[in-house]
């Protein structure tokens, strides 16, 4: 039985991903952990998030997992949902800047100062929240039996700027475009929550629950 | 498919009163009636390609305020849609257990108009993304004034001496997320959304609001959004009652040009 550890450090709803990941696939163990050995042995592993930047750092320095998700950056399959999207950056600007954990080369930003970079008035409120469309840029397995430009749910007040394409393959547009889905070898990491995001969400997840980590078809 | 220079679509919310673990709808607050199951409803409002469901607790007594969190949990574990539960929200304590529970978001209301701070002390603690306010406002101004809006309490018995529109912006500057707007005057009488009142918040905050109080036809809805500028629009009676389905409101703001996020299973492609 493959086990999926959906890593735990205080930061949001992990209950939603837990659930929306028994849901896709009864076959999987799922556990919420906070334990890094728990997380090491795992065959998936999940890193969700909300809140902020800082304070997700913070506690992932305290619980000793930054080191136990680039152990598994580097080893399986790892989704990073929203805040753990983020998280795999170099660097956010929120809370007047921190360094992340730099598994992707690329920057975090507030709309606010995306829309005034790009010369452009906001297109609507921030936080960016709700459901918009996500452009499939590049194939791979997570898209699997899900339609290009479907709808995903998003919250978020900052942004990843566009990555070069080898490594966005899903974007967004808010005023900015913005890189939606990252993959690289056995990382995926999506900004929307696909927990959150009905039948294409589910899809994904189920996906993901049965990634080799190659990202070939 | 129609979609907005940004893409965002606009969000329809039906919203689910609950009475210890039962779904009900006062009309202006009297004459409830049962209206089912939340897990049930909740579901089929899901597959009607709802964007959120908003829960409000009204159970009087606190005592059984634990079924609300079992509804929440019961609900999360089977729905995947983002979840709002509001309704005795009064501590961050509260909120905690409601995010535990699977809530994505919580609505406060009466706590704010007391204590103001705890809208920050939550948005520190649990991000203000997952912090609403709900303000329940009441047009107070003579016909030949300008308008002006006073904030209530108590089912809009009781008035609290606020404006409504400097309420809302100030919720906003402590940390709130989103603002759930709802008029006392309209709540309940299908006569549509005060349009002036929702335009009037929806330009005073920087954050998203969300028009409730008076769905009576599908182009309620779309006023909301066209004309109050409201991000998203809640309704409970016109769909709990079968009036409309929620599938029927989103090919109808299609039609009126209002981005919303079509259904996965390709039904309603109008």
């Amino acid at each position: 039985m493959s086990t999926i550890a959906v890593i735990d450090y205080g930061m949001g709803n992990l209950r939603s991903v837990a659930k929306a990941l028994e849901h896709v696939d009864d076959r999987a163990r799922v556990i919420i952990t906070h334990e890094p050995e728990q997380v090491r042995r795992a065959d998936r592993v999940v890193f969700p998030g909300q809140g902020a930047i800082r304070d997700c750092m913070a506690e992932l320095k305290r619980l000793e997992l930054d080191a136990v998700i680039l152990e598994a950056a580097a080893s399986k399959p790892l989704l990073g949902i929203c805040m753990g999207m983020q998280a795999l950056l170099e660097h956010s600007e929120e809370n007047a800047g921190v360094d992340a954990l730099g598994l992707v080369a690329g920057r975090v930003r507030h709309f606010r100062d995306g829309f005034s970079a790009a010369g452009i008035a906001a297109p609507g409120k921030v936080p960016h929240m709700g459901w918009n469309t996500v452009q499939q840029a590049e194939a791979h397995p997570i898209w699997r039996d899900i339609p290009d430009n479907s709808h995903f749910y998003f919250v978020h007040s900052y942004f990843v700027e566009l990555l070069p394409d080898e490594l966005t393959i899903g974007r967004c547009q808010y005023g900015v475009p913005f890189t939606a889905a990252i993959a690289r070898e056995n990382i995926v990491a999506t900004q929307f929550h696909p927990e959150k995001s009905q039948h294409a969400g589910l899809t994904l997840l189920a996906n993901f629950a049965r990634w080799d980590g190659e990202s070939g078809g | 498919m129609s979609v907005s220079p940004s893409g965002l679509c606009r969000r329809i919310i039906p919203c689910l009163d609950v009475d210890r673990g039962r779904v009900v709808k006062g009309v202006k607050f009297v004459d409830i009636r049962d209206a089912g199951d939340p897990v049930e409803v909740a579901r089929r409002y899901d597959a009607a390609g709802a964007d959120e469901i908003t829960f409000l607790d009204i159970t009087a007594s606190s005592d059984d305020r634990d079924t609300m969190v079992h509804v929440v949990e019961q609900v999360a574990s089977e729905v995947f849609i983002p979840l709002t539960v509001g309704g005795g929200i009064r501590k961050p304590a509260d909120v905690r257990r409601m995010l535990n529970a699977g809530a994505d978001k919580v609505g406060i209301n009466t706590a704010a108009i007391h204590k103001p701070e705890l809208v920050r002390e939550c948005a520190e603690r649990f991000g203000s993304q997952c912090l609403v306010v709900a303000i329940d406002a009441k047009r107070v101004s003579a016909d030949n004034e300008p308008p002006r809006w006073e904030v209530f309490t108590h089912g809009g018995r009781r008035g609290t001496g606020l404006d409504a529109v400097q309420w809302a912006a100030r919720m906003a500057e402590l940390g709130a997320g989103e603002i759930l707007l709802t008029s006392m005057d309209r709540d309940g009488t299908r006569e549509g959304f005060d349009l002036a009142l929702t335009r009037a918040v929806a330009d005073a905050v920087p954050i998203p609001v969300i028009a409730s109080g008076g769905v009576g036809t599908l182009d309620h809805l779309v006023d909301g959004v066209l004309q109050g500028g409201a991000d998203a629009v809640l309704a409970a009676s016109i769909f709990h009652f079968g009036t409309f389905t929620v599938a029927e409101a989103k090919r109808h703001m299609a039609s009126r040009g209002v981005p919303i996020r079509q259904l996965a299973t390709g039904k309603a492609e109008a």
